[in-house]
């Protein structure tokens, strides 16, 4: 940064300073003000200050940079999560799980929920992962996707199987061997994310949707349907719906899929594109049918009996969210424990009847019934076979297509 | 942006200057040194994040492969040519929201700057009051407000007013949330204070003498208006219009809300560039040009009403 020095102010600067100082303020009009800030900018910009800030080119870090592991001296691992994301006490403030870890290990655990936002907790990363600094996080919590960029990047570390044994044997066999982490070498499954179709059988008035065809093709439900901003659940199930698979599709099929979606946006079938929010929207009936995440829609349900789910016979969508060791985390050793605990059946069993998402832990089932019986029995959160031979995981993408397919997504969305 | 909101300078001529005294040099250096914190400011929060975004709109790559600055400035037309109708509609709706929230703000300014009396005060909480919480709350209430079972939608659709807005393209059968008239009515509500509150300040300047004044000179009350009342606000019209227009124009949240496909306007645009296709450049260049539509268009506005030196 340049030391302010009032002689090397440009001219009009300088002018329009004198000028209004010695006037005072009647004198300071605002085009003189436009004018010295527009010189200013220029003179400080420079057009050579433009090329000297490219950003460097990630990759060359394939593999994780690890730092020292600090986690015998220090005996605290930092665990990054979303927020809603881990069982609690009646208190609010503490968390079972995590003290039941501390009690056995002596590892504290500085357990954060500042992830709200996959892109946005991207965006706030990517300097020091680029940069090759330490983010302060020892384990991070990332849905597919952006996992898979984080390891394309080669940001984060590989795990060490040694310490990982409950991890290695429990994990649930479709969560085994994503194609983008071929055997789990970066990555652990937090819970999984079963994207499936909700509806409110007042706003429905007597339609019947059991696909996703249903709700796009009916004229009764024009304006009434949602679809969600998240690309790859969107574009599953509609993939899904015209039996390609979502996990081998080609650049034709997605276009395909595109172009039929893009019909009903034209016809104004869909409503809007939404986020979390179109939670409300069920609700209150604006919206009689839509896309949704099975976690929400069993938290609905339970408010309102008019909201229900169905799974379409093509089957749906199944995504994680992951547990990740960003580089430089200072405690990798203390991460990997944790993320082994959780693959314990107990602790994975209380877990799971606290939040209701997907539980990617084998031979949970006893130690759940135990606690909840409804939620053992629940195929969103124990899937049984016929439920698992449903699911399906949207395909890795290169870092062209994943701008291409986002990009034309975008377009469909209406930017 | 500050100066804007700046109260408009005494109305009689500035007296002469009486005979400067020669400068002591401390005393020269003075204001500069007052000035520096602001203008440090500027520099590393507006002057760097400017030239940072200026070199990205010209750069080529990728993620993986880092971005170089290669003066791509083809960047800028392809963004132009592909999202010109996101600009224009950006306008269009920060234009009418601008329009709306004046035609609502100068009266509720006027009451409040000259018949509130003892309501004085309490109706300029009202006003700010909103701001007491979040912008998104605000705007998420807007969805409550008008949901389509509603009784406000309901009130409408009993009027037929919607079908004249359907008609009009502003709407969609009968609903108001997810379409344009949604939008303008949550940028209205969202920027109303930024509007009302230049315009209370400038009328509540004008001597109430101007106006019998006019009344001993025979001027009915809408002569009176149209010849010294508004004159006088126009500092408080233009910065409230711009004080409206600017933040409006790049608003994405009203239009990601309260907005449906056909609603997106370019700041929705920008902040998908940014934040999901990760295509920085392109970004970057949406934004400046965006700037630089702002500021001819305030430009001209400023020039057309002729008020150079009075905000």
């Amino acid at each position: 940064m340049e030391q302010y020095e009032p002689d090397r102010l440009s001219p009009p600067q300088v002018a329009a300073m004198r000028r209004s100082l010695a006037n005072g303020r009647a004198a300071m009009t605002r085009r003189s003000l436009l004018r010295a800030s527009t010189g200013g900018a220029l003179a400080v910009g420079g057009l050579g200050a433009l090329t000297g800030c490219g950003i460097p080119a990630a990759g060359d870090t394939k593999g994780g940079v690890s730092a020292e592991d600090h986690s015998a001296k220090e005996k605290t691992v930092s665990f990054s999560n979303w927020t809603e994301y881990m069982d609690t006490d009646d208190s609010g403030r503490k968390h079972p799980t995590l003290d039941a870890f501390t009690k056995r290990t002596g590892v504290k655990v500085k357990y954060t929920e500042d992830i709200n936002d996959n892109t946005e907790f991207f965006g706030k990363i990517k300097p020091q992962l680029a940069a090759g600094q330490d983010t302060g996080r020892d384990i991070i919590v990332l849905t597919d996707w952006l996992a898979a960029r984080l390891i394309r990047l080669g940001w984060v570390q590989k795990l060490d199987a040694s310490n990982l044994p409950h991890a290695f044997a429990n994990v649930a066999s479709s969560y085994r061997s994503p194609d983008w982490d071929p055997g789990r070498a970066y990555s652990y499954p937090w819970q999984g994310i079963a994207t499936v179709i909700a509806y409110n059988k007042k706003a429905l008035d007597g339609v019947e949707v059991k696909n996703l065809s249903d709700m796009l093709d009916n004229p009764k439900l024009k304006g009434r349907v949602g679809l969600l901003t998240e690309m790859r659940d969107t574009m599953g199930m509609a993939l899904l719906d015209m039996d390609k698979d979502p996990r081998s599709f080609t650049a034709d099929d997605y276009d395909a899929a595109l172009a039929r979606l893009q019909k009903c946006v034209d016809k104004g079938q869909i409503r809007r594109f939404t986020g979390n929010d179109y939670t409300s929207d069920l609700t209150k009936g604006d919206l009689a049918a839509c896309v949704a995440w099975a976690g929400d829609v069993v938290q609905l349900k339970a408010d309102n009996p008019d909201i229900d789910f169905v799974i379409p016979d093509s089957g749906y969508m199944l995504s994680s969210d992951n547990m990740l060791i960003p580089n430089k985390a200072r405690h990798k050793t203390n991460a990997e424990r944790l993320i082994d605990f959780y693959f314990e059946p107990q602790p994975a069993a209380e877990l799971a009847a606290y939040i209701n998402f997907v539980c990617p832990v084998d031979g949970v089932k006893d130690e759940l019934a135990k606690l909840d019986e409804d939620a053992a029995n629940n195929p969103l959160i124990l899937p049984d076979k016929a439920m698992q031979a449903k699911s399906r995981a949207f395909r890795s993408l290169s870092s062209k297509e994943d701008t291409e397919f986002e990009g034309k997504f975008a377009k469909l969305t209406g930017a | 942006m500050a100066t804007l909101t700046e109260a408009p300078p005494p109305l009689t001529p500035a007296a002469p200057e009486k005979k400067a005294k020669p400068p002591r040099r401390r005393g020269r250096l003075v204001p500069y040194w007052l000035l520096l914190p602001g203008i440090l400011w500027l520099l590393v929060f507006f002057a760097l994040p400017m030239v940072y975004q200026a070199s990205t709109s010209v750069q080529t790559g990728s993620l993986e492969e880092g971005y170089k600055v290669t003066w791509h400035f083809a960047t800028y037309w392809d963004a132009l040519s592909e999202y010109y109708p996101q600009f224009l509609r950006s306008v269009l709706y920060a234009g009418s929201a601008t329009i709306l929230c004046l035609l609502l703000g100068y009266p509720l300014a006027y009451l409040i700057a000259f018949r509130a009396g003892r309501w004085r005060n309490l109706i300029m909480i009202l006003v700010i009051a909103p701001f007491f919480t979040s912008f998104l709350i605000r705007t998420l209430a807007w969805k409550t407000i008008l949901a389509d079972g509603g009784p406000v939608v309901g009130a409408l659709n009993t009027l037929h007013v919607l079908d004249v807005t359907s008609w009009l393209g502003m709407t969609q059968g009968d609903r108001v949330l997810a379409t344009p008239l949604a939008v303008v009515c949550g940028l209205t509500y969202n920027f109303l204070p930024f509007m009302i509150l230049p315009l209370y300040t400038s009328l509540e300047r004008i001597d109430p003498r101007l106006h019998e004044a006019a009344n001993d000179l025979y001027a009915r009350p809408v002569t009176t208006f149209r010849r010294v009342t508004f004159p006088l606000s126009m500092p408080g019209v233009v910065s409230g219009t711009l004080l409206t227009f600017i933040p409006a124009t790049g608003d994405y949240v009203n239009a990601d809300l309260l907005g449906s496909t056909d609603t997106r306007m370019v700041g929705n645009v920008i902040q998908s560039q940014f934040l999901r296709i990760l295509d920085y450049p392109t970004a970057a260049a949406l934004s400046f040009i965006l700037m630089a539509a702002i500021l001819v268009m305030v430009t001209v506005y400023i020039r057309r009403s002729g008020t150079e030196d009075l905000v």
